[in-house]
């Protein structure tokens, strides 16, 4: 899932600024689980901005509005009455719905309420990891499982670097020390006897599928329909 | 939320509120004994029962100052005796969390303090009301019901 967390409530209150009127969006998906932007994180920030503002002296109409999926235009057709009439909308949805939400309402004043953190999985309650880094290209099938490119802080393809030490990356400190994702690699690997998969030198990276062509486009003429012209 | 509203709405307008969130297992009881042995308490305080402190929300303390509160007691069972578990260590993190929140945008976070007691404990009780009563006498009345009665009179 989308990991994100909220951004500081001293940057929210300046990114909506005099609006009067604000919609604060939250997003029922990726954000809600994990506690960042669903309807009681929305619930929360609406709020705390009524209330900051009335102890500034000012009076601000906060609502709140959570969608199932606010990246999704079907979703958001049903908060338009809302949105044209916010001075400000304040989406808790991660970057892809905040822009989802500025593409959909051309002239809704839209602001992030978020910070979009990476691609990963709740570790405990309270505590999300990074799993992928969405390269375009996954090499999981002869990694164990274990993806190099979004947990070896250098990337490395070809075995651990020398900053390897007793498991541990050489970035970080303390207990904030990853794991060396080549180290839990060959661990994998070796218990299910399968090392010859990391045996072979891997050549260098088609970084191609990655964020080097600039924004990426999928299309399924299959799933197309005949009506709509897709995106530019 | 209307379980906030009746608390804070009843109060006079000069007292102040204080919305104590009650344990069904321990602190209401407390609350409950205490009354029946005539103890004197502030009369500031207004009950809600939870079922136990684990179901406190940070919205329901945020929902409080929102409708007029002054201050937020929450009271549960001792550590290490919730009757669901850890329930009142729950709402310790989150009264904690909640504190926060009311500092960043500028309001006093001993407006809300987190009290432990058994269901035998009628005296803690009301030295926690009138300890809570104290503290919020002291920080005099939430700001915002100042900008309530202000938005009112408009």
């Amino acid at each position: 899932m989308i990991v994100a967390e909220q951004k500081p409530l001293a940057e929210i209150r300046a990114l909506v600024g005099d609006a009067k009127r604000v919609l604060v969006v939250g997003c029922g998906t990726c954000v809600t689980v994990c506690f960042a932007g669903g309807a009681k994180e929305a619930g929360v920030l609406g709020s705390l901005l009524r209330m900051g503002a009335q102890l500034d002296g000012n009076v601000k109409d906060v609502s709140e509005v959570t969608v199932q999926r606010q990246c999704e235009r079907e979703y958001l057709d049903g908060i338009r009455e809302q949105v044209e009439q916010a001075d400000a909308v304040l989406s808790l949805g991660c970057g892809i719905g905040v822009q989802a939400i500025a593409e959909q309402f051309p002239n809704a004043i839209v602001v992030p309420g978020l910070n979009t953190s990476f691609l990963g999985k709740p570790a405990a309650h309270g505590e999300w990891v990074e799993r992928c880094a969405a390269c375009g290209n996954c090499l999981l099938g002869v990694t164990g499982g274990i993806c190099p490119i979004a947990r070896c802080a250098k990337q490395l393809l070809n075995g651990p670097c020398g900053g390897s030490s007793k498991g541990k990356c050489e970035v970080g400190t303390g207990d904030s020390k990853p794991d060396c994702a080549w180290q839990l690699i060959y661990d994998k690997l070796k218990a299910q006897d399968r090392l010859h998969l990391i045996t072979e030198v891997a050549p260098p990276k088609d970084w191609r599928t990655s964020r080097d062509g600039g924004p990426r486009r999928i299309v399924r003429e299959d799933l197309k329909l005949p009506s709509t012209g897709g995106q530019k | 939320m209307t379980a906030i509203d009746a608390p804070v709405v009843d109060t006079a307008a000069d007292g102040l509120n204080i919305v104590a969130f009650c344990c069904h297992y321990c602190a209401y009881a407390a609350a409950d004994m205490a009354g029946s042995l005539r103890m004197q308490y502030p009369q500031s305080v207004k009950v809600v029962k939870l079922p136990c402190t684990g179901k406190l929300d940070v919205q329901l303390i945020l929902d409080a100052f929102e409708h007029g509160a002054d201050g937020v007691m929450i009271a549960g069972c001792m550590e290490g005796d919730c009757h669901y578990q850890q329930g009142n260590l729950n709402a310790k993190r989150r009264a904690a969390y909640s504190q926060d929140l009311l500092r960043s945008i500028g309001l006093e976070a001993e407006r809300v303090r987190m009290f432990n007691m058994s269901s035998a404990m009628a005296n803690r009780w009301a030295a926690a009301v009138t300890e809570m009563d104290e503290t919020v006498q002291k920080l005099g009345p939430s700001p915002l019901r100042r900008g309530r009665k202000a938005a009112a009179e408009e």
